[in-house]
């Protein structure tokens, strides 16, 4: 029988450890991603909610700042708690990001170079899911950028470490930046409203009962993100936080 | 009906090919999709050209042995229709009509608008199978199967293989049809005692071939029968289940 149309076939010689030969399958690589993604998504909603605090004033955002690296009070090291969650999703993020990438390959060969001559009409397909490669892509930049404004100042002139409301002030006070960080977060609400749903399908969760639910949930997740995180760089920009 | 055809024209496997225009003057409306090709050809073959190589069979929509894709929509743009039941009357007089063979590298064109399908049939040869007793036939509905359950399966058999989902998907994934062809046994209590062992089997043949699902939802708006993208959620649970499961205690219900 013909093999012609066989993908690379890169079936090692040997028996991989279990957890590597799970990670082979591209359907275990989607379950991944969608695990993956439920910690990063925990993630967003926590810092968003967190930096609601700087509504309130510079002594409640920088007390947050300040108790994030307190995490786990009188039981555990100073920073330590902190450090286990940094490394957790950094975690979360490379193998999220290595199985987009491996899964990206795996599918440009599978869909071949010739491509159709009539441009598809997309009937199912949306703008968000059609886009979650240069989504994802956008809002890993804006990732490092975010780390080297807010978290070493690298890329704030007037960074101040653990003056949390006056380093918000002083970058979102530049226009560009403000426009970089509405622009990602934009890029990143089309990212989790197909994400959101996505995962569902990817782990199985599937029940007439509530599939359509999971759609409504998708909306109503990036709303509440996309809003709150935009609601910093305007509120500094219209002089409601100075 | 007097139309246009754009029609992709191949030699052989890994040849090179190429789009040909033709002229298909008065087709009648009432003729099927295929039925035009048809009359197009018996023109070709008297001015002593090659006529359009396109795989059918049946001609009633149950075989799934034809299709194409028909100005950019697999078995064209009426929902839940196979080629061959597609209807000139839904195009109108004057259209250019774009035909193209399915394109995933999991199915190599072998002629004209034919592809490869073969990988299907390996997919379900690894494991789209129940074991049963010989000897007698067993008294009916010996075993209950509640009839949601049964509905499910049911829809999901209803798969005829055609390839359009996977024509349709963006990555040329396998996964509508895989996973139709899985939760039509492993929804049914005959099923069960492969259920995981297929699951693993299937899923993994499929991936040999072709793409990985990203939720698009493109393969069901193409199927020809309509099966919905539930049962790719269900196979995605059952290979993980699958992959975890401690085969020792499978005889556990």
């Amino acid at each position: 029988m013909t093999t012609t149309g066989r993908r690379q076939d890169t079936k090692p010689a040997r028996k991989l450890p279990w957890i590597l030969e799970f990670y082979r399958s591209d359907v275990a690589k989607k379950w991944i991603m969608a695990v993956s993604g439920v910690i990063l998504l925990g993630y967003i909603a926590a810092h968003m909610l967190g930096n609601m605090k700087v509504f309130f004033g510079p002594e409640e955002i920088n007390e947050y700042g300040e108790s994030l690296r307190d995490l786990g009070g009188h039981l555990v090291p100073r920073t330590h708690l902190l450090w286990i969650m940094r490394i957790g999703l950094t975690a979360a993020f490379a193998v999220h990001i290595h199985a987009a990438y491996s899964l990206t390959r795996t599918n440009l060969q599978a869909r071949g170079r010739i491509r159709y001559d009539v441009p598809r009409e997309y009937l199912a397909a949306n703008y968000a899911s059609r886009t979650m490669r240069w989504s994802g892509v956008i809002v890993i930049l804006f990732v490092l950028f975010h780390l080297a404004d807010l978290t070493w100042g690298t890329a704030n002139p007037d960074f101040v470490r653990g003056e949390v409301y006056d380093n918000m002030v002083a970058s979102f006070e530049r226009l560009p930046v403000a426009i970089i960080y509405i622009a990602a977060n934009l890029a990143l609400g089309l990212h989790i409203l197909h994400g959101v749903w996505s995962l569902f399908q990817s782990v199985g969760a599937n029940n007439e009962l509530y599939n359509k639910w999971r759609r409504y949930l998708a909306w109503g997740f990036t709303a509440v993100i996309v809003l709150g995180n935009l609601s910093f760089p305007i509120a500094v920009q219209v002089g409601i936080i100075s | 009906m007097d139309l246009t055809l754009k029609v992709w024209r191949q030699d052989g496997p890994g040849k090179p090919g190429e789009f040909k225009e033709y002229e298909a003057k008065g087709i009648s409306p009432d003729s099927s999709f295929l039925e035009m090709l048809d009359v197009v050809n018996e023109r070709l073959v008297e001015a002593g050209e090659v006529p359009i190589e396109f795989d059918h069979d049946c001609r009633e929509g149950i075989c799934g042995t034809c299709g194409v894709m028909i100005n950019g929509h697999p078995h064209g743009d009426q929902k839940g229709t196979a080629t061959c039941q597609l209807h000139m009357r839904r195009f109108s007089d004057g259209d250019r009509i774009v035909i193209e063979p399915w394109r995933a590298t999991g199915m190599p064109v072998m002629r004209d608008l034919i592809v490869d399908r073969s990988p299907l049939d390996r997919i379900v040869e690894a494991g789209g199978y129940i074991s049963v007793n010989t000897g007698g036939a067993p008294d009916a509905n010996l075993i209950p199967v509640p009839k949601p359950a049964a509905e499910s399966s049911m829809d999901a058999a209803a798969c005829i293989g055609c390839a359009a989902c996977i024509a349709a998907c963006p990555n040329s994934a396998g996964q509508l049809f895989t996973s139709a062809k899985l939760a039509h046994l492993n929804l049914l209590p005959q099923g069960q005692p492969e259920r995981y062992e297929r699951t693993i089997a299937m899923v993994e043949k499929m991936e040999e071939f072709f793409g990985s699902c990203t939720n698009h939802g493109e393969c069901e708006e193409a199927c020809p029968k309509s099966i919905s993208i539930d049962n790719i959620a269900l196979m995605n649970r059952d290979y993980i289940v699958a992959k975890f499961k401690d085969r020792r205690k499978a005889g556990q219900t």
